[in-house]
This record gives structure tokens, C-alpha cells and sequence, in this order.
């Protein structure tokens, strides 16, 4: 039953282009690309409590694979290359930081970003002797929502299956002790690493499918930090360690910032910052978490309350 | 304050509110306004370009039509411009949203471009799909021809690397013929899609004007400090230092070359030379330094121009792309005069009508703007153009640069 909801649902979804104009479904494709983002950075970062800035540099990685290669292999395949290449930097990238404890992980993966996107330059300087690339695909704002929708979708499902399974539970355990979890005789390095590949992989192909969007592409453009910013914000806002937190999160804010974007087109950076205060001095668990707690004192009713935080 | 009091106020402020629009109803209904939008990088990496050379003639033009009345159609009745603007935030999925936005639920007349090569890029296609005329001015790229091509709505304005970087060459090669500088080049270039453009169409362009290149290195985008640098190209025996660099790599070498007493006799530097700020930056003593643009300093058009961009926006226009920005939107006036807001005839009039603007008359050749200034030399107050040579209004190069 509760499959054909989420079927039925998704089938719902997938019209909303043919209901909406062009920039209804612009906004779609912002909403489930951020929906994305957001939900599979908490993959990771929600359970294991890993504040990752790395977003970006997944995602221009992505973008700019579809770059290089949208003129020699066919579209399917690019998406293909573009996974394969997102895992395996993130299986190195894993293998040497996931060691890293607390701040120094995040000062890391914040200079990851600027790692990458000065290796390809330079790789593009000296070598290919071009920057700036081209991509001519004949792909629709439509198209690129619906690919946004399915990996959207792919990404809820896995995040739902890891938190029923062993996995889930290691990572909960890590994220609350590391050493406890290590005497339980948990993996550390091995069940940190499986989540960030998953984590990153997802978060590269959200790069490659958003791409045809902006038709030309330099690392200037895609290596742009505002994205790994506005993903932390948005599943912090929803609640990094819930399974809807980050959508939850991302809808609000996505549409809060586009209805900026117009209403007060000169002060964006200052009610971003704003914003990142609100969330972490205010809401530090998050909105759902923030609404469950509203309701359980609103009842008088706090014995349920452990047994709630043990299911979330 | 007492309940009456404050109710006297809640009473009197929706009476005042709806008198204030009763006041300023007939001054909008006089006329049907027309809707022009765009999206530009308020925030963000791309904000300083926008901020210098967009964003200001954008105003300057909105706010001299309306006070001149609005937009003049055909029937010779004028219709006041009404702007919507958004913040992109210099993010190219932002970009591209805010246009879908602006033609399909603002449904304005008119859409100006953003600044940058990416930014007009990542819209071309969709001004095309959506029917509206694109003068993408702010777009260096040597692809111009293609792309006019693809999107025939779409105009170039202004060239691509490689004129830019020949020109210089030509240059050069003049001053070399006529014995005032040797044939040693110092090249530095900085590692993004401009720089590399340039670098790519210079190295042969001077190897075949009989140059030898005895210092080429690229640096990163963002690198502060040239001192290594400066020191290795002041021990290479050039005559002439090139750097195709950006701001505020520009300002940087300008800065470091003045503390090294570093003085070639050509000094040349990429984006940023023709801003009116890098004269504070070299303290008054930018005599002589080369760099990208130009304006025609003779023009009373083009001092005009500088004088009211000046007493609008508080500080001068830059001598490069802020004119032909400005010569963009003169275009587009004269454009709806003679065929209204109809896309395709205007699209039409602004690929094949000659048009009188601050920068002389314009006619673009299959859609690009080609009578453009590719060098320019800080002389006196201003940034006068040097190259083409032959073309009316250049000035001569002055080789050697004074010393600093």
C-alpha cells in the first residue's frame, strides 16, 4: 500500500511540468535539484555528524564531466562516466580524510572545492588548452526535472532503506560515540566510507543533470560555494538526522530565496547570513525536530518523547 | 497613546494610503508602461563586472528615457519603462530561472542580457526558444560567428580573444619596425577562459611579427602576489611586459611593477586598465599603460556620455565595454522607434539598420559589432584608443611608457 502511495505520488509529480509554464518548471528543477542535494548530503553528514562543504565540488565535477564528454558519448553513457567519476574521487577523498575528527574534516572539505576546480584548470591550461566548454544537448527544462525527480526519488528510497538496516544503525552509533562504536566492534572507517561514496555520487550526478541547463561551462561557474552553503543550510533547517528533514528543509528555503531574489535583489548575501544564524542559534535540530518537541510539551506528554527520538 | 488616538490613526493611515495611489494613478495610467527585465549578478563572484559595466548604464538609459517621457513607439506616442529586476546571485541555474521567469510569468516586452560570456551563453537559448532579441554586449568569445548563427535573435558586441590579442601584436610589431622597442616579449597570462583566449591566439601572432617570447608562464586566478614573477620578467630583457590578466590580478601587477621600479617600455595589462578606478591605483601615474578597450577621447558623443554617467552614477564609465553598453541601449531605443515591440521586426532592425550612438554609428555585420577599439593607452586624463590604427579617431601609441 505504502509503495503505491509513493508511486502514485511520484506519477503526480512528474505532470506538474505539463500543469506549470517554463518557469514553473525552472522552479521544479531548482526544487528537486536542491531536494536532492540536500537529502543526500544528510545521507552522510546527518547520522555521522561529518559537516561536509564538499557539495560543490561533486556537483562541478558532474556538471563539468557532461562538458567534456557530452560531444563523444552518447547521453546515457555520460551520466554513467560522470557516477563513476564522482565515486571514485570520492573513494579516494574518503580514504584519506574520513579519519579527520570534527572541524578539521569541515576546513577540509570546504578547500576540496577549490582543489578540484584549481586542478581541472589547471589540467585545461596546460594540457587541453581550452577553458570554457560548450554543451549542446537538446534537453528541456521538463527533461531535466523529470531526471531530477527519479535521482530524487532514488535518493529518499536509499536513505530510507540504510537507516532500517545494519548500516544505519553503525552510523547512528558512530555519530553519538566513536569510540563506544568502535568497541561495539563497528567498522568505523569502512561504514564512514560506504555513505560518503553513496553520498557523493548522488550529489555528482544532481552536477551532470543540471548542466545542459547553463550551455556553457567554466570552473568558475560550476565550482561555485554558494551551492555547498545553501545545501547545509537547507538540511540543517529540515533536520540533518531525519529521513524528510532535509526535503522539509529545502522546499521552504529554495522558495523563500527565489521570492528574495526579486523582492530584495540588492541584499541577498545579508539575508543569507541572516538566515545561517537563525538556523543554527534557533533551530539548532531543526524545524521537525523543533515542531515534535512544540507538540509533546504542548500535551504535557514527555514519556513518548524518547521512544520518538529513537525511531527518527 | 490612548485607544482613540490610535484608532484615529488606524482610521487615517488606510484614507492616506489610498489617497496617495488616487495621486499617482493618472501619472500611470497616462500611459500603458513597458515592461523591460532583467537579471544581473547583484551577489557573488560576478558582481563587480555587472556592478561596473552593466548595472549602472542600465540606469542611467532606464532613468533618461523616462524622464524624456518613455520609449518612443512608431505612432510617436511614448510609453514610460517599467523595470523588473533579479539578483542571479552569479549562479548560471539562478540566471537561466530568472529569465523563464521573466518571459513566461512577467511576460515583459523587453529582456536586457547579464553580464558576462557565461551568463549571456546560458541564456541564448532561451531568449531564442522564447522569440526575444539578445545583445549579449559583455561576451568576449572568439565563437561569436557560430553562435550568431544558432540563435539568429542573438547579437555579439563585443569580439573575441583573438582580435584582441593580434591587435595588441600589430601593435607592438609597428613600434618594433620603427626601432623603439626590441623583440623580446614577457608574456604572463591568468589561467581562466579569458586569460587562456588570449594567450592561445598571442603566442602564434607574435612568434609570425618576428618576436621572441622569452617569458611565458601562466598564474591562478586570485594570485596576489607577482613579486616572484615581476622578478624573473625584469631579469629577461623584454621591452615589453604583457600580462592578459584579470581584476584584481591587474591592479596587483600594476602595484608590484611600481614598488620593483619595474619600468618596460610597454606595459600592458588584460580586463581592468580601462576601469576609471586604476587610476587611483597607480596614483596618477597610469601615463602610458596599455590595456584592453578604448574610447575615442576626441568624440563630444563619448564625453557627453562620460559627463552624465558621471553626475548619475556618482563616478566615470569604464573605457571599454561601458559604452558599447550604452550603444546597445541607444540601439534598442531607436530600434522600437522605428518598428515597435514586435520581436522579429525588431530583432530584424537591430541586424540590419544603422544606428547613431555614443560610439559613432554602428551597423553590425551578420550580427556582430566588428568597428570595435582592441587597444587602448592611458594618455593624459584619459583612456584613448590606439587600435585599429587606421581607424578615424585612434590615437598614436606612446612607446616608450614614461617611467612610474
Amino acid at each position: 500500500m505504502r509503495y503505491l502511495l509513493a508511486v502514485l505520488a511520484l506519477a503526480a509529480l512528474a505532470t506538474l511540468p505539463m500543469v506549470f509554464g517554463d518557469y514553473g518548471t525552472g522552479m521544479l528543477v531548482g526544487l528537486a535539484g536542491y531536494v536532492t542535494l540536500a537529502t543526500s548530503w544528510a545521507m552522510f553528514s546527518g547520522p555521522t555528524r561529518y559537516i561536509s562543504l564538499a557539495t560543490v565540488a561533486f556537483f562541478g565535477v558532474g556538471a563539468y564531466t557532461v562538458a567534456v564528454l557530452n560531444e563523444v558519448l552518447p547521453y546515457p553513457l555520460v551520466l554513467l562516466a560522470a557516477a563513476g567519476i564522482g565515486a571514485t574521487m570520492a573513494l579516494l577523498v574518503g580514504l584519506s580524510t574520513l579519519r579527520l575528527a570534527g572541524i578539521y574534516f569541515v576546513i577540509f572539505s570546504f578547500g576540496l572545492a577549490e582543489l578540484v576546480r584549481q586542478l581541472i584548470t589547471w589540467f585545461e591550461v596546460n594540457v587541453t588548452g581550452t577553458l570554457g566548454r560548450y554543451i549542446f544537448l537538446d534537453l528541456e527544462a521538463k527533461h531535466i526535472f523529470w531526471q531530477l525527480l527519479a535521482l530524487g526519488a532514488a535518493t529518499l528510497a536509499l536513505s530510507a532503506w540504510i537507516r532500517r538496516s545494519r548500516l544505519g544503525l553503525a552510523l547512528r552509533v558512530i555519530g553519538d560515540d566513536e569510540t563506544v562504536a568502535a568497541h561495539s566492534g563497528i567498522n568505523l572507517a569502512r561504514t564512514k566510507l560506504v555513505l560518503f561514496v553513496a553520498s557523493a555520487t548522488i550529489i555528482t550526478l544532481v552536477g551532470a543533470i543540471q548542466a545542459p541547463r547553463w550551455v556553457y561551462v567554466e570552473p568558475s561557474i560550476v565550482f561555485n560555494p554558494t551551492v555547498s552553503f545553501l545545501t547545509v543550510i537547507m538540511a540543517l533547517l529540515g533536520g540533518a538526522t531525519r529521513l524528510w528533514g532535509p526535503l522539509c528543509g529545502a522546499v521552504p528555503l529554495f522558495l523563500l530565496f527565489e521570492w528574495l531574489s526579486a523582492r530584495f535583489p540588492d541584499h541577498f548575501s545579508i539575508l543569507l547570513g541572516l538566515m545561517f544564524m537563525a538556523v543554527v542559534y534557533a533551530l539548532p535540530d531543526g524545524v521537525l525536530a523543533a515542531l515534535e518537541k512544540f507538540r509533546s510539551k504542548g500535551n504535557g506528554n514527555s514519556a513518548t518523547k524518547p521512544a520518538k527520538e529513537a525511531n527518527a | 497613546m490612548s485607544q482613540n488616538t490610535r484608532r484615529a490613526v488606524l482610521r487615517a493611515l488606510p484614507l492616506a494610503m489610498v489617497s496617495a495611489l488616487a495621486l499617482s494613478a493618472p501619472l500611470a495610467a497616462q500611459e500603458d508602461p513597458v515592461t523591460i527585465g532583467y537579471a544581473v549578478s547583484k551577489s557573488g563572484p560576478n558582481a563587480t563586472g555587472a556592478g561596473i559595466t552593466t548595472i549602472p548604464n542600465y540606469e542611467l538609459w532606464v532613468k533618461e528615457v523616462n524622464e524624456a517621457g518613455g520609449l518612443e513607439m512608431p505612432d510617436g506616442s511614448r510609453r514610460p519603462i517599467e523595470v523588473v529586476e533579479y539578483d542571479d546571485r552569479s549562479s548560471a541555474e539562478d540566471l537561466v530561472r530568472a529569465i523563464e521567469r521573466l518571459a513566461t510569468q512577467d511576460k515583459v516586452d523587453l529582456i536586457l542580457p547579464p553580464w558576462g560570456t557565461g551568463g549571456n551563453l546560458a541564456i541564448a537559448p532561451l531568449m531564442d526558444r522564447f522569440g526575444y532579441p539578445q545583445l549579449a554586449v559583455t561576451s568576449v568569445t572568439d565563437m561569436a560567428p557560430e553562435f550568431a548563427k544558432r540563435w539568429d535573435r542573438s547579437f555579439w558586441m563585443l569580439g573575441g580573444g583573438h582580435d584582441y590579442a593580434t591587435a595588441l601584436v600589430e601593435t607592438l610589431a609597428a613600434a618594433k619596425e620603427a626601432g623603439t622597442i626590441n623583440d623580446k616579449v614577457a608574456m604572463i597570462s591568468v589561467a581562466d577562459g579569458f586569460g587562456i583566449d588570449l594567450v592561445k591566439a598571442a603566442r602564434p601572432a607574435f612568434e609570425e611579427a618576428g618576436f621572441e617570447l622569452v617569458y611565458d608562464e601562466s598564474y591562478p586566478l586570485g594570485t596576489s602576489d607577482f613579486a616572484a614573477i615581476l622578478n624573473e620578467v625584469q631579469g629577461s630583457g623584454a621591452d615589453s611586459f604583457v600580462a592578459f590578466s584579470y581584476p584584481p590580478g591587474s591592479f596587483g601587477v600594476t602595484k608590484q611593477a611600481m614598488t620593483a621600479g619595474f619600468n618596460p617600455k610597454v606595459f600592458y595589462i588584460g580586463v581592468g586598465g580601462a576601469f576609471p578606478v586604476y587610476g587611483k591605483i597607480t596614483e596618477g601615474k597610469q601615463e602610458g599603460v596599455m590595456s584592453i578597450g578604448g574610447v575615442d577621447a576626441m568624440s563630444p558623443a563619448i564625453e557627453e556620455y562620460f559627463a552624465k554617467h558621471t553626475s548619475v552614477i556618482g563616478n566615470p564609465p569604464d573605457s571599454w565595454a561601458s559604452a558599447i553598453t550604452y550603444a546597445s541601449l541607444e540601439m534598442l531605443e531607436e530600434a522600437v522607434k522605428r518598428v515597435g515591440l514586435d520581436h522579429e521586426a525588431l530583432a530584424g532592425e537591430l541586424s540590419t539598420g544603422s544606428f547613431d550612438t555614443v560610439i559613432g554609428e554602428v551597423k553590425l555585420e551578420d550580427n556582430q559589432l566588428r568597428k570595435l577599439w582592441w587597444v587602448g593607452q592611458w594618455q593624459g586624463e584619459h583612456f584613448v584608443a590606439v587600435s585599429p590604427a587606421d581607424r578615424e579617431g585612434a590615437a598614436a601609441p606612446v612607446i616608450p611608457k614614461p617611467e612610474w
